[in-house]
């Protein structure tokens, strides 16, 4: 990034480039989201991920996705309520975490867990529910992924991409259904994230709602 | 007269741009920096993990004798199933990965949580269809019998296993001794109910206290034992201390922990698991690779320690010990 350091003292002093007033932000963001991934390499390379790490590591990787998405689900709602408007900034970033650390959890499924066993791997997800549902969570997150660029939003027009990353929340909820059927019996976690889901899509229901409510009463 | 430095080459003096801005870059590096800090930090504390639990091995005891150390067996020695030479899971690992809801949910809540379970002074009642209904002492059970060490593969319905030394006796003889009567069928056991020394027992999880049942034969084959210690020392609280199953051919929840009663019934008692969730969990819940839980596979297992994962044997590798006990029986439907 190009920062100003050589202007002359006549030129009045500018904020950087395009950063505008919350630059910071997203590097931040990004560099917190990245940091559990961290610690748990370091972790694992001391042996300190207790008796079973390998389940330790997918158990981490994706309660740490399901976070992240539920996080950047949040953003909107945020927005919607407080009228700031930095939540919209990190959402993407969010939600490109997210994707992070699906991938790596999938990626330690496959390589660590299965040890690449192609058949094995076919009919598990054919057969088991639970991986089905975390598998089709994956899925349907590498379209959102592909398009969260500003090219690809303009090459969509707004309103399809919208309408496309609306998959989002059905992503999340895929996310916690494939928590609770790994649980063997305590649903209180899984049921957290999905009451903050649920909460969240609520406020966006209501905001939809109020906005037609204006929008007809405007024409009327 | 002293003379002045020499100015600092042009190069190095900070621009007045940039000297203008020093506390505007001062301010956004914090805000960077305890934003990258508090977002790192709460996922952390989110979705990490603790400290290990530390354990020290208690002694067993006063009173109760070890068993002599067994000679190595002769490499042409008839199969013993009673050890293996398979290297032993370590001590560390058995006692901090543990399933004892009781005292908490995560695999390693039970060895943090294990100080309020006191499994002295202990009384374990024996009744039922039985000639000698009795409660006794745990100091005195134990020297009834001469303790053996057995080293049995435990492997756990979530597709875990582990190899490890028990230190125990065989429930069949404890069964002689109370001379069921010809009613007896069933083995009913508990598990202690006590809020106060297991205070995941206020919670709902399943229903308490803890049952486990076992047929009569599979009861009095000679591989099936109660554990009072483990790796040549006491049994921690989280291993189930002072009294616990071993049945090294069926899935580890069968393994009930802390037990205070036992019972000879006439009718197949109720298991907790099989309460909680019927499709999922058996009465007979014997180790068969073939028949998947309805969420996964049991076809392999993790050895703890291992990378690679193997495959599940039938049985748990017990088959020649104890496939006759089921011959005739449709595995699929009594899982």
């Amino acid at each position: 990034m190009a920062t100003s350091f050589v202007s002359t003292p006549d030129k009045p002093v500018r904020p950087r480039a395009g950063a505008g007033k919350l630059g910071w932000l997203v590097p931040a963001i990004v560099t917190g989201g990245l940091a559990p991934a961290a610690v748990l390499a370091l972790r694992a390379a001391r042996k300190d991920l207790g008796a079973n790490p390998i389940a330790e590591v997918m158990n981490q990787l994706g309660l740490l996705a399901l976070v992240l998405l539920v996080l950047s689900l949040a953003a909107t709602p945020l927005q919607i309520v407080t009228g700031w408007k930095w939540p919209i900034r990190i959402r993407k970033s969010l939600g490109l975490l997210g994707f992070f650390y699906v991938c790596a959890h999938v990626l330690v499924y496959a390589v660590v867990d299965q040890s690449l066993a192609l058949r094995a791997i076919v009919e598990d997800i054919t057969k088991r529910p639970f991986i089905l549902v975390g598998f089709a969570g994956f899925v349907l997150l590498i379209p959102l992924a592909a398009t969260s660029t500003a090219k690809a939003l303009k090459r969509l027009g707004f309103a399809r991409w919208k309408r496309l990353h609306r998959l989002a929340y059905v992503v999340a909820i895929l996310g916690v259904v494939h928590f609770v059927m790994r649980v063997k019996k305590d649903v209180t976690e899984p049921a957290i994230y999905g009451a903050i889901l649920a909460g969240l899509f609520l406020i966006r229901i209501m905001d939809w709602v109020r906005e037609r409510e204006k929008k007809r009463a405007a024409r009327g | 007269m002293p003379r002045l430095p020499p100015p600092p080459p042009s190069a190095e003096i900070t621009p007045e741009a940039r000297y203008l801005r020093r506390r505007e870059i001062l301010k956004t590096a914090g805000l960077f920096v305890g934003t990258a800090a508090a977002m790192g930090t709460g996922l952390v504390a989110l979705t990490g993990r603790g400290r290990r639990a530390t354990v020290t091995a208690e002694p067993l005891p006063p009173g109760v004798a070890l068993p002599p150390a067994a000679p190595p067996p002769a490499p042409s020695a008839a199969r013993n199933p009673f050890t293996t030479d398979e290297p032993r899971t370590p001590y560390e690992d058995v006692t901090t990965y543990n399933n004892f809801y009781e005292l908490g949910l995560g695999k390693e809540e039970p060895a943090q949580n294990a100080k309020t379970l006191k499994p002295r002074p202990w009384t374990v009642v024996f009744e039922g269809e039985i000639k000698k209904p009795q409660r006794v002492d745990i100091d005195t059970l134990l020297k009834w019998f001469p303790l053996e060490e057995r080293v049995y593969r435990m492997r756990c319905v979530e597709t875990w296993s582990m190899v490890i030394p028990w230190l125990g006796f065989p429930l069949g003889k404890l069964i002689e001794r109370l001379e069921p009567t010809s009613r007896a069928k069933y083995v009913a056991f508990s598990t202690l109910m006590d809020p106060e020394q297991l205070p995941f027992q206020l919670t709902d999880v399943l229903e308490w206290p803890y049952r486990e049942g076992l047929r009569l034969d599979e009861a009095m084959h000679p591989l099936t034992m109660l554990a009072a210690g483990l790796y040549g020392k006491s049994l921690p609280g989280q291993n189930g201390a002072p009294l616990r199953l071993v049945v090294p051919w069926k899935y580890g929840f069968k393994g009930v922990k802390s037990i205070v009663r036992i019972a000879l019934v006439e009718k197949e008692p109720q298991t907790s698991w099989n309460m909680a969730a019927p499709r999922e969990y058996g009465f007979y819940a014997n180790v068969h690779p073939q028949v998947a839980h309805p969420r996964w596979s049991q076809a392999m297992e993790r050895r703890i320690g291992d990378l690679e994962k193997r495959p599940t044997l039938m049985f748990n590798g017990y088959a020649e010990e104890v496939a006759h006990l089921y011959a005739g029986m449709d595995l699929r439907m009594y899982y």
